[in-house]
């Protein structure tokens, strides 16, 4: 390529990004050094701050930029109700929709012996040690369809059990992963229509 | 006429053809050529519309033509019960196989609920004889085709067993991990035997009811042990079974171990005693009656790929065959190495030759 390689390089790692390929990739570089001070320098400040300050919360696996995100510290979601997901991009999701007012637990991942996933992998001790500490009383769970999110579920059930009481999203509605998908009235109806497990 | 069957198909770069192309008015079709003409590959790319790897169980890059090796795509325009739709199925080079229905990418899976193909292949000359697994295979093909969520039950108790399966091997002893991934095989497991006992008494009773030139078997599902079948008992039976699992590092209770029997009705003889003939003419007439059966059901008899069927056939069974397929109204390839093996077909059937020249396959409608 006739670009400095400096200019390629950042083409290169924006076309890496989920959405972009090196067509578009190009085309917002393009875009971005011809608006130098207006927005490329904002936006490799704003970078720079989230890369300094991103993390997971430590308390429900969100991301955020300090340890606690902002619903593990406001005491209004503190309402006895925990909605358990596979990603992040769940949470946001669900967030999005502003259906539910409890707090969240994002395992990461769903159960996996061929993967080499656990219950530690997952954050599942954690979720145990949130029941007393937060005084919950319903535990919902939105996690996939497919057989490693079921086994999931079924887990935690198994481990909550006669502690909580446990809830899935409506049945036939697909769900974790596909939720990011979902507009935000098929994911208020699939949480207003939960079935106990 | 509303029919199964694919009223057009066009492959490119796939196996020995590099541009193929078929027009079909749902008859029968007569495919012959040279050895290594490329007669099973065009049969192979039908089978791919049906879910899972095809009547060579071949890997998707095993298919991409060779020295190339760029990928392959089939397209194929499927006549279903008086719908038209327009299934591509592509493979990029070094990718996994994708599959647009309509336009629309699609899971696998929902190829059974729009085509319904069976196929006998040389190679399952020897099912009787043969180990378990053929036999098995050779069942849910038939309860896929009665029951297109077969599949989607199969997969599943699949991927919960290999999970199970990890778990013994690696002796973790988390109880509450065992009982998540058994309840699901129990599930999945006991829908498995359901279909499969279905689909049986459906091809047994098209057998009773049908005239035909081929011989009926009994048919069952054996176990080497004794497998619980309900969804409650199957999960109980599993969860008593881990200790024993364990120690053998898998799985040995479910329907994984299940064995198709088979018995020629007429001589009360085990298919795997019968002569080479006989245990051909047993697997031709449970194709033919899974055909009946179906048509019976949904209207339509299925897509049928028989490689090289005429060729194991007298005379007069081969015209028997040729009846009853056209009384099905079943679009069945067919493949032989010579024309004249089709000649009890008159104009009942369509024709393709196919010959090979410079590493290259190409067909010749006549
Ligand atoms: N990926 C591939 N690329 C190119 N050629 C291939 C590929 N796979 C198989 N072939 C070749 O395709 C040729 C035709 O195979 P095919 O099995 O279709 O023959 P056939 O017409 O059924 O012959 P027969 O009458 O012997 O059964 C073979 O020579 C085989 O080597
Ligand atoms: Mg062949
Ligand atoms: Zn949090």
């Amino acid at each position: 390529m006739t670009q400095p390689s400096e200019i390629e390089r950042l083409i290169e790692m924006m076309a890496k990004l989920p959405g972009l390929g090196p067509r578009s990739a190009r085309r917002a570089v393009l875009h971005l050094v011809a608006r130098r001070d207006a927005q490329l320098a904002p936006l490799a400040r704003q970078m720079q701050l989230v890369a300094d300050t991103a993390r997971e919360c430590t308390n429900c696996g969100n991301i955020g930029t300090a340890d606690l995100c902002p619903i593990c510290t406001d005491p209004r979601r503190a309402n006895g109700q925990i909605c358990v997901v596979e990603t992040v991009a769940d949470l946001w999701a669900m967030e999005r929709a502003s259906v539910f007012s409890g707090r969240y637990h994002v395992l990461g991942g769903t159960l996996s012996a061929l993967d080499a996933i656990g219950p530690e992998e997952l954050r599942i001790p954690q979720l145990v040690a949130r029941i007393d500490e937060e005084a919950v009383r319903e535990v919902i769970l939105a996690l996939p369809a497919t057989v490693d999110g079921q086994t999931t579920a079924h887990y935690i059930a198994d481990r909550l059990e006669e502690r909580v009481a446990l809830t899935s999203l409506a049945q036939g509605v697909p769900i974790g992963g596909e939720l990011d998908f979902l507009d935000d009235g098929t994911i208020t109806a699939a949480l207003n229509a939960r079935k106990p497990l | 006429m509303p029919g199964l069957y694919l009223s057009h198909l066009a492959l490119s770069h796939f196996r020995s053809h590099r541009r193929a192309e078929v027009a079909a008015d749902g008859r029968p079709i007569a495919i012959f050529g040279p050895n290594g003409a490329g007669k099973t590959n065009l049969l192979e790319a039908v089978s791919l519309f049906s879910p899972g790897r095809g009547m060579r169980r071949a890997a998707v890059q095993e298919m991409s033509r060779k020295p190339e090796a760029l990928g392959w795509k089939v397209v194929g325009v499927l006549q279903s019960l008086g719908h038209a739709h327009e299934i591509e199925m592509r493979c990029e080079a070094g990718g996994a196989r994708e599959l647009r229905v309509d336009g629309k990418s699609a899971p696998q899976l929902a190829l059974g609920r729009l085509a319904r193909v069976i196929w006998l292949t040389p190679a399952m000359d020897r099912l009787w004889t043969e180990g378990a697994d053929g036999r098995r295979r050779f069942l849910d093909r038939i309860a896929l085709s009665f029951f297109p969520e077969h599949g989607e039950a199969a997969l599943a108790y699949e991927k919960a067993m290999r999970e199970r399966n990890r778990l013994l091997k690696e002796d973790l002893r988390d109880p509450a991990w065992y009982a998540a991934l058994e309840s699901q095989m129990a599930r999945a497991g006991a829908a498995i035997a359901a279909g499969r006992r279905a689909a049986l008494d459906r091809v047994e009773a098209a057998q009773a009811a049908a005239e035909t030139a081929f011989p009926a078997a009994e048919l069952g599902v054996r176990y080497p042990e004794e497998m619980p079948e309900v969804e409650e008992a199957l999960a109980t039976g599993l969860a008593e079974g881990r200790r024993r699992d364990l120690a053998a590092g898998r799985t040995l209770i479910g329907p994984h171990r299940a064995d198709l029997a088979a018995t020629y009705a007429e001589k009360g003889m085990p298919a795997a005693e019968c002569s080479t003939g006989e245990q051909k003419a047993l697997l031709i007439s449970l194709v033919l009656a899974n055909a009946r059966a179906l048509a019976g059901e949904i209207g339509a008899a299925p897509i049928l790929l028989l490689d090289e069927v005429a060729a194991h056939l007298d005379a007069g069974r081969r015209a028997a065959l040729y009846d009853e397929v056209c009384a099905l109204g079943a679009q069945a390839w067919m493949t032989g190495t010579g024309p004249d093996l089709f000649e009890a077909l008159g104009d009942r059937a369509q024709r393709i030759e196919v010959t090979e020249a410079g590493g290259e396959s190409h067909l010749r409608p006549l």
